[in-house]
């Protein structure tokens, strides 16, 4: 049986979902639960990753260094994983304090373009003889050959495996057969897909990915993610063994874990509203939903309209400054229509 | 006040390239000496076909031409930058740092340009730094409360070259340096973005406060002010969000378009830190002139 890696950001792309507000007893009760489960990696943090705590994508309630420090308490089995964007975090500033607080796998993330900023991260992870993944965000952006060339780029930097990010939710399930089959004939390391849930593709994008080759698999528990949110990790568990992959994880233990996220966690179990509909659509970072309804309400705009105007401008996730300004150009031009 | 000063530009990147087009034009300014690796390089046949004297050594150029400048562009990076401050020290170069080093006397000529005078090796802080931190500083000194100081900028994928990737955490570094020296305030957070759209997109750069109360109408005469100080040596910077309070937060967004010279307008990372390059180095030319 193929084995697959379950990589669960639960608790930190979920933490998009309630504006970076996760707290320490949450973090603690999700960790063993998915931990008891049998999840492979656990990972946590601001929903931008390390060193993402910010005006510009939110302010956490917790620090890095209290999230990563309760989770590794309450992990025994799993890995624990940050993800870490350069140009948010630094070597210095986070990559170091996170390995002293015990982290194990780091997911070092840029758009999907620009691998080669990741070069001195990946770099410096693998000297410290920790795990190190290539993360290429917003990954609908590039054509094909542009992405394989990027995830060349992270295996050489020394990343032992790529992950792909469906960011906004944008992909149909020949999109991720396209790109998981050309990755996976062109590296040597391991590929992984990460999914989103804006126009209802998550899981069965994530199953078309495994049985392209891919490896690696991120889901969350109900979804629990920015948006629409992402691939829900139990519906994940069930399909994957379903069709004869081995995730090694404990199906009714999963289901304990969803249920505690569902209790504990979330404030609300994440739907595909209609703002997530058209971030799909305009290929918009989901994680840019609770900023766009917000700023939208304060000027008064139509949500759905920033989206579109975001989606023709080609913003990048970490862009959520632009909002603001595309709410106000279109509150000039007369604001709802 | 009959020869100009003489400049060496080392790296003959995009930076480097576009501050000689830039020296080119300066009536205090004559390089002298265009420095890379690699004769087949686009920035050295761009110089050649300028007609400027132009070397493949590298730091050895200068090292075994001890008259050839008074002051050199150091447009290489951060790591050799470190290798080379000493060497232009001991010969008696002034040198001015296009890299985020952070060796020199961190220099943003619209708050600061009399410490650049005073010091022989100025750093120019970093792009993002030359657009966020006069604004950061009108916002400190209009309202002293501010607690934190946030900015971000986002620039085009085909301006930042293989030196501003491979640098990017030593940018964050540097750009949270000058934010705290320059506007006093301790606790603050510098973020790049790299957006590879095409069309290309203007360097485009916020400025975030974290403050109590503001009355933000009296930030907009400060900040148009600021703005105009700006525009004499970057005349493509350009308010397009004025301040804005909202949450307990101060926002003003700006966007910064270059000359063209060197890279296309888009650019304006490259320029805004160029411009100010330029006005340092034609400050020091004054005062040499002045002095000889």
């Amino acid at each position: 049986m193929q084995k697959i890696i379950i990589s669960d950001p639960t608790l930190r792309d979920g933490n998009h979902a309630v504006r970076h507000q996760l707290s320490r007893e949450q973090i603690a009760i999700y960790a063993k639960a998915a931990d008891l489960a049998g999840v492979s990696i656990v990972e946590v943090g601001h929903g931008n990753g390390i060193g993402a705590s910010s005006i510009q994508v939110g302010l956490a309630k917790e620090t890095d260094e209290v999230l990563l420090r309760t989770a590794r308490e309450n992990l025994k089995k799993s890995k624990l994983g940050v993800h870490c964007i350069p140009g948010f975090a630094t070597v210095e500033a986070n990559i170091k304090p996170a390995i002293a607080a015990g982290v194990d796998v780091f997911r070092i993330a840029s758009h999907c373009t620009e691998a080669d900023t990741t070069r001195n991260h990946i770099e410096f992870v693998r000297t410290q003889g920790k795990e190190v993944f290539g993360v290429l965000m917003m990954s609908h952006m590039a054509p094909v050959e542009i992405l394989v060339e990027e995830a060349l780029k992270m295996e050489s930097y020394g990343a032992e495996a790529v992950v792909i990010m469906d960011s906004a939710g944008a992909y149909f399930p020949k999109d991720v057969e396209e790109r998981i089959t050309a990755l996976c004939s062109a590296l040597k390391i391991q590929v992984g897909f990460h999914g989103h849930n804006n126009l209802g593709m998550a899981v069965y994008n994530s199953l078309v990915a495994a049985q392209c080759g891919a490896t690696i698999l991120d889901g969350c528990a109900r979804g629990f993610g920015a948006g629409a949110g992402n691939t829900q990790l139990e519906v994940l568990v069930a399909v994957l063994e379903r069709e004869g992959f081995s995730t090694g994880i404990d199906l009714y233990k999963i289901l304990d874990a969803s249920d505690i996220a569902e209790r504990e966690v979330m404030k609300e179990i994440p739907t595909i509203k209609s703002t997530s509909i058209v971030s799909g659509l305009s290929g918009v970072f989901s994680g840019f939903m609770r900023h766009v309804d917000r700023v939208s309400k304060e000027y008064n705009v139509d949500p759905r309209d920033v989206f579109f105007k975001l989606g023709e401008r080609k913003v990048v996730a970490g862009q959520e400054d632009v909002i603001v300004e595309v709410a106000l150009d279109l509150a000039k031009k007369g604001g709802k229509k | 006040m009959s020869k100009k000063y003489k400049v060496a530009i080392l790296g003959s990147g995009n930076i480097g390239t576009d501050l000689l087009m830039k020296i080119l034009r300066s009536d205090l300014l004559e390089c002298s000496l265009f420095i890379g690796r690699n004769f087949s390089s686009a920035g050295m046949q761009k110089a050649s076909s300028l007609g400027v004297k132009i070397s493949d050594q590298s730091i050895d150029a200068i090292k075994n031409n001890p008259g050839c400048c008074d002051l050199v562009f150091d447009a290489t990076t951060a790591k050799f930058h470190k290798m080379y401050a000493p060497i232009f020290k001991s010969m008696g170069i002034k040198a001015i740092d296009m890299t985020p080093s952070q060796i020199g006397t961190i220099c943003s000529p619209a708050i600061n340009i009399e410490d650049a005078l005073g010091s022989e090796n100025v750093n120019m802080i970093t792009c993002g730094g030359q657009a966020s931190i006069p604004m950061a500083y009108v916002l400190k000194k209009c309202l002293p409360d501010i607690s934190y100081i946030e900015v971000v900028s986002s620039i085009a994928s085909r301006s930042a070259g293989p030196g501003t990737r491979a640098n990017i955490d030593e940018y964050i570094m540097n750009t949270e340096k000058g934010l705290r020296d320059l506007t006093g305030c301790k606790h603050v957070k510098a973020i790049l973005n790299l957006n590879p759209a095409l069309p290309c997109i203007d360097m485009q750069t916020t400025i975030f406060a974290k403050v109590e109360n503001c009355d933000v109408e009296k930030l907009f005469k400060p900040v148009e002010e600021m703005a105009e100080k700006i525009r004499t040596y970057v005349p493509g910077y350009k308010v397009v969000v004025p301040p804005v309070f909202e949450n307990g937060r101060v926002m003003v967004m700006v966007r910064v378009q270059g000359l063209g010279d060197y890279l296309p307008s888009y650019a304006g990372n490259l320029d805004i830190i160029n411009c100010a390059a330029i006005a340092v180095a034609e400050e020091f030319a004054k005062q040499a002139l002045m002095e000889r």
